[in-house]
């Protein structure tokens, strides 16, 4: 059983990623993308109740000092734009916590005209926290879920970004040129 | 090594300020590590000369400082080259950053640079204080002077000249009210902000230097120097720690506000103090 559980991680990874990928966990630099009202949960998270800095855990500037893409909330055709150019501009090993019901399935945005439903299809997401809004103990589980992840190799959006990038590019080429039909969807819809 | 373990406590510090726990207080190994084994985006090759050579410059600036007494060569601590050189690491940060094109790290850059103009020059009263005392400009006998006990020591003798040393190792450090150059609300982390990876923990390591040697100044002019290394690193945690403190409970200045308090006030004080150590 034991040998089994080696044999994977030696297909997933050597023994260097595997040394390299304990100081990764450890460290983990966030980027907030605020523009959705998620982001009202993270002072709570990051202050004196629960201290995300224990984990190693930060807030960081800039997208080039980032490791980890946090979408919190919605996101608006408009901001779907940004939000692709600062998850390019990341360097490797980048991940994506999508943040919130709003990034899963729409939310309460569901039927909205200019508000995206599944993040996943535009920008690869290695974990959702689901919830509208998710507790803090919900973020800080999340972000152990993804430490986990991280350990034992698995967290590889950005492979998964580079093998599908034709995938990724077509919808998001069709979202951000659907302009000309936006208003209206929501109405025919309920018809 | 010492810098990188004594940002690691300060976070600690700052966190107990704050109320929360904080990070283990090698985080900062981790953080470094980590960004060394990262991809790093460079737009340039000046950026890598750039960071190679504030690293260079700070490391030339290190070896001059005598450490507890101790020097890798007999210069005895020569204060104008250490000053000389300490300016050559923002040199190189800046010629490095400036490159990678991003309107931020000049803009960062520049706060950096009229801020030194800002520090320099009490920095510079508070030597000429004690190079007239001792009548040479070596840092060894600065802290030679003071042997003797605590009493003896530069902090009892001359209170004012110290409280405006603080203030100016305050600004040199770049902590708070005086980290205009980072103000990553403001700026978005100034200098650092197209540095990802390699090049960040670069940063890192630079940064790490130079809290080790402007403490260690601070603690050759004021704390006589220390007898062994644990003493010596001891004080300088000490120095450190105060500048911590301060940094957390402090706002930011406008850049030329602090340039101009950063003229008054420590500035006054010394040249206070000079009044009272010549006309006695």
């Amino acid at each position: 059983m034991l040998n089994e559980i080696e044999q994977n991680r030696k297909e997933r990874q050597s023994a260097w990623e595997y040394v390299i990928n304990y100081f990764r966990k450890r460290s983990i630099w966030l980027l907030h993308y605020c523009t959705g009202c998620g982001a009202v949960e993270l002072p709570p998270v990051m202050t004196s109740r629960w201290d995300l800095e224990r984990f190693g855990v930060g807030p960081m500037a800039t997208p080039r000092q980032a490791d980890v893409f946090l979408v919190t909330g919605y996101a608006s055709i408009k901001t779907l734009k940004r939000m692709i150019r600062t998850y390019e501009q990341m360097p490797k090993p980048r991940w994506v916590i999508g943040f919130g019901a709003c990034t899963i399935n729409g939310g309460i945005y569901y039927k909205s005209y200019n508000v995206i439903n599944k993040l996943d299809r535009y920008i690869p997401v290695d974990i959702f926290i689901s919830g509208c809004m998710p507790r803090p103990e919900a973020i800080l589980a999340a972000l152990e879920e993804l430490r986990n992840m991280i350990q034992r190799g698995e967290a590889k959006g950005y492979d998964r970004y580079v093998k599908n990038y034709d995938w990724y590019k077509k919808n998001q080429k069709e979202i951000l040129e659907r302009e000309g039909s936006l208003f209206g969807e929501a109405d025919d819809e309920n018809k | 090594m010492v810098g990188l373990l004594f940002i690691g406590l300060g976070r600690i510090i700052t966190a107990r300020v704050q109320r929360r726990i904080g990070p283990p207080f090698y985080q900062q190994f981790i953080d470094v590590i980590k960004l060394l084994a990262r991809e790093s985006i460079w737009h340039h090759w000046i950026m890598t000369l750039g960071s190679i050579m504030a690293l260079g410059g700070l490391i030339a600036t290190m070896v001059h400082v005598p450490v507890a007494g101790w020097l890798p060569y007999d210069s005895g601590g020569p204060i104008f080259l250490i000053l000389y050189l300490a300016t050559i690491g923002y040199l190189g940060m800046a010629m490095g950053v400036s490159a990678s094109g991003n309107p931020n790290a000049p803009l960062g850059i520049g706060r950096a640079l009229s801020l030194m103009l800002g520090y320099e020059i009490p920095f510079a009263a508070i030597l000429i204080l004690f190079i007239s005392l001792t009548g040479s400009s070596s840092l060894t006998e600065i802290a030679a002077m003071q042997a003797g006990g605590f009493l003896s020591w530069n902090i009892v003798k001359f209170p004012l000249a110290f409280i405006a040393a603080e203030i100016t190792v305050q600004a040199m450090m770049a902590e708070k009210p005086f980290d205009q150059m980072i103000a990553p609300s403001e700026i978005a982390s100034g200098p650092l902000v197209e540095l990802g990876g390699k090049f960040l923990g670069l940063g890192m390591i630079q940064m790490a230097v130079a809290i080790y040697f402007e403490t260690a100044i601070m603690v050759n002019l004021f704390f006589g120097g220390g007898a062994n290394i644990f003493t010596f690193t001891l004080k300088q945690f000490g120095v450190y720690t105060i500048a911590i403190l301060i940094n957390s409970v402090m706002p930011r200045y406008k850049i030329e506000n602090a340039v101009r308090y950063l003229w008054t006030v420590p500035l006054a004080l010394i040249i206070i103090q000079m009044l009272i150590v010549f006309l006695r």
